[in-house]
């Protein structure tokens, strides 16, 4: 750790990155494209009909919709969510054995070898966005076909959930490195927020004054999910204010 | 029948008397003996092929889902852990308060908290979809430096029960020694140097004598704590969540009263198992029923207070999230569920017990089975109505266990009747020297 710290220092003091997302919900329009890029993205297994009618489906990313009015006088409105990155997760101090905790980015990680499978974690996520491997990983074809290289597949029995795709920040971090240049904003971009055609997520450094996803936490527009809990996510919600 | 006899039970219970009883009833099976082992032991081998096949299948062969990530496993959990604390507490209070009239109770009841921690110590293991990491829960030293999370309710959980069974077992054993003696005394062969080396040398020197009503009044006061200890951590299980109606300042408490109101029914009806099948009528009076049953109803009426309360306030306050909770656990299927254990728990005690005209040892053993049954299912109402309606809306969801939640349940009913019935040849079911005749200088 501390060697690590010289390292950073000699380096000249390079900053950590604080991750968070913006979710413009007056522009998304539910169409679900950020929740297949997430699946094949990240190696969600598919999970069949039955298993699926017992609701056993994992959607790393789900977009849930509340309607207002009464018919045919309908509104819906589309909220996509996954993993708050809660800076005071509940899921993180009831582990009993350390399996998911907060990194210095502010990203919850949830270490698969190390997890037991209590599932008190999910259990005690209010947005309930942490999913249990049932069984070994399966693929309908021709979905296996398409695994990513770049993401573990997850054994029977472990928890996991959306991670902010943190390898695509890893490799982020690796091809600034190798040109010799700092991470700049929108070098990383997670699998949902590349395939919005809406444009209606922005990912970024929170930390980083001139980002667009700070200047959009800025707004005036900005708010969290279950904000009353007091889980401080790192996802914001934009929204027309009433 | 109010009078609490205070001296030895019946004129003929002499020591001598007592002993051979005791030792008679220890030798060999009778038919309907070995056929209850039998059907026991096969039931319990099928609840471990159930929990094989979980393992080597995936945990989705359960029938936990999205959102009910915990299911009948945890309900059971908590359940055989509330039925221990019978014995010990029980036993202990009555040591301490010089209850003379627990001799032929204190036994079986401690017996039952050894054998309900090890059934309800196996459902964590049970519960997690990988058992072959247990042991990651341990704070044990390794190459790597990773310790368990001290900050876990589980972690807590653990601690608790592994304390508890070590001072339970302890506390089962010391009263005991004296016996297993004069079990050496009067076997021979094999048997016999088991009984002796388990006596640890026990001549019944006054020394050991004092020795040993100092450890189990230490002991004594010790397990009270533990108690009390284990079962709220086992309520912090829930009430250290964001859950609603989870997160809540009563449920230690409650936990602790539910765990003792319904070791005491498991108490009583292990008691008129044994008063009816091993004839033990000389022993097991009337007397032990009612005094039992006072305090069965006296914690009865205590639940109802909890229960009345926890449910009140939750109703007033009218939080969205949690309201949406104790709607659906009063209404539908949960509904019913939540009626039967109101009338289990409150109404069947209350009536029976409480009108003392029909108090008697069937009526006794009627409001004790109702109570273990409203019991388990006020643990699978807090348990599965929270879980299926999380904070968000679009995640709600519903649970019904699978043959293999099903299958665990049963074996470990069977497992403790198994457990009982081996004991009770193993070991004499009531404490032998308890019945001194004043031969031990107190």
């Amino acid at each position: 750790m501390a060697e690590q710290a010289t390292q950073q220092a000699e380096q000249g003091a390079e900053r950590t990155p604080q991750w968070a997302m913006a979710i413009d919900l007056d522009r998304c329009t539910g169409c679900e494209a950020c929740v297949v890029a997430c699946a094949s993205e990240n190696n969600v297994p598919t999970a069949g009909e039955d298993q699926a009618a017992m609701g056993r489906t994992k959607h790393w990313i789900r977009i849930d919709r509340y309607y207002e009015g009464e018919f045919p006088d309908i509104k819906v409105k589309y909220r996509p969510v996954m993993c708050q990155q809660c800076d005071e997760a509940p899921c993180e101090p009831v582990c009993p054995v350390n399996a998911t905790y907060q990194n210095a980015e502010g990203l919850n990680v949830q270490i698969y070898n190390r997890c037991i499978g209590t599932r008190y974690c999910a259990n005690n996520c209010p947005y309930t966005v942490r999913f249990f491997n049932w069984f070994a990983p399966e693929w309908a074809e021709p979905l296996n076909l398409q695994l990513n290289p770049d993401v573990s597949i997850r054994p029977s029995g472990v928890v996991e959930k959306c991670t902010f795709c943190a390898h695509k920040i890893k490799r982020a971090k690796l091809d600034a490195d190798a040109d010799g240049r700092d991470l700049a904003d929108g070098d990383v971009q997670p699998a949902c927020v590349q395939s919005c055609p809406a444009e209606a997520m922005v990912f970024g450094d929170m930390s980083d004054a001139d980002s667009k996803v700070a200047r959009q936490l800025g707004s005036g527009r900005a708010g969290q999910l279950l904000e009353s809990l007091g889980t401080k996510p790192r996802v914001f919600y934009l929204e027309k204010a009433d | 029948m109010d009078a609490i006899p205070t001296t030895a039970l019946t004129p003929d219970s002499s020591h001598a008397s007592v002993r051979a009883d005791m030792l008679g009833r220890m030798r060999g099976g009778s038919g309907p003996y070995l056929a209850g082992v039998a059907v026991c032991g096969v039931i319990v081998a099928w609840a471990l092929f159930a929990w094989g096949y979980q393992i080597v299948n995936g945990f989705g062969s359960t029938g936990v889902r999205r959102p009910v990530y915990w299911g009948f496993y945890i309900v059971n959990f908590v359940f055989w852990i509330g039925i221990s604390h019978a014995g010990t507490l029980i036993s202990a209070i009555l040591r301490l308060t010089g209850a003379e009239w627990r001799k032929p109770v204190t036994r079986a009841a401690e017996a039952i908290t050894v054998f309900c921690l090890m059934i309800g110590g196996l459902f964590p293991l049970i519960h997690i979809s990988r058992p072959w990491f247990f042991y990651w829960m341990l704070p044990y030293p390794n190459e790597r430096l990773l310790w368990p999370n001290f900050r876990s309710p589980l972690f807590w959980d653990l601690t608790a029960i592994l304390t508890y069974l070590s001072g339970s077992v302890i506390y089962l054993y010391l009263p005991l020694i004296p016996d297993l003696a004069e079990l050496a005394n009067h076997s021979t062969g094999a048997k016999r140097r088991i009984y002796r080396a388990l006596s640890l040398g026990w001549t019944g020197s006054d020394r050991q004598w004092q020795a040993l009503e100092r450890a189990m009044k230490l002991m004594a006061v010790v397990i009270l704590a533990i108690a009390v200890s284990v079962h709220s951590v086992v309520a912090y299980d829930f009430s250290m969540s964001v859950m609603p109606t989870w997160h809540n300042t009563i449920f230690a408490p409650y936990f602790v009263v539910g765990a003792i109101f319904s070791g005491i029914a498991a108490l009583v009806l292990v008691m008129a198992a044994l008063r009816k099948m091993m004839g033990l009528e000389r022993y097991l009076r009337e007397v032990h029923f009612v005094n039992l049953s006072k305090l069965l109803l006296l914690m009865s009426l205590i639940w109802g207070y909890f229960t009345f309360s926890e449910h009140l306030t939750t109703w007033y306050g009218n939080l969205p999230s949690e309201i949406r909770v104790f709607q659906i656990r009063e209404h539908g299927l949960y509904g019913m569920l939540f009626w039967t254990m109101v009338a289990c728990n409150f109404v069947i005690p209350f009536v029976l017990l409480g009108i003392s005209k029909l108090r008697s040892i069937p009526t006794i053993a009627v409001s004790s089975a109702a109570v273990l049954l409203g019991m388990w299912l006020e643990r699978f109402l807090i348990v599965i109505p929270t879980l299926s309606t999380p904070p968000l809306a679009a995640a709600w969801g519903s649970y019904a266990p699978s043959w293999i939640e099903l299958s665990i349940t049963a074996g470990t009913f069977a497992a403790m009747v198994l457990l009982y019935l081996l004991f009770v040849k193993a070991f004499p079911i009531i404490a032998i020297w308890e019945y001194d005749d004043g031969v031990r200088a107190r």
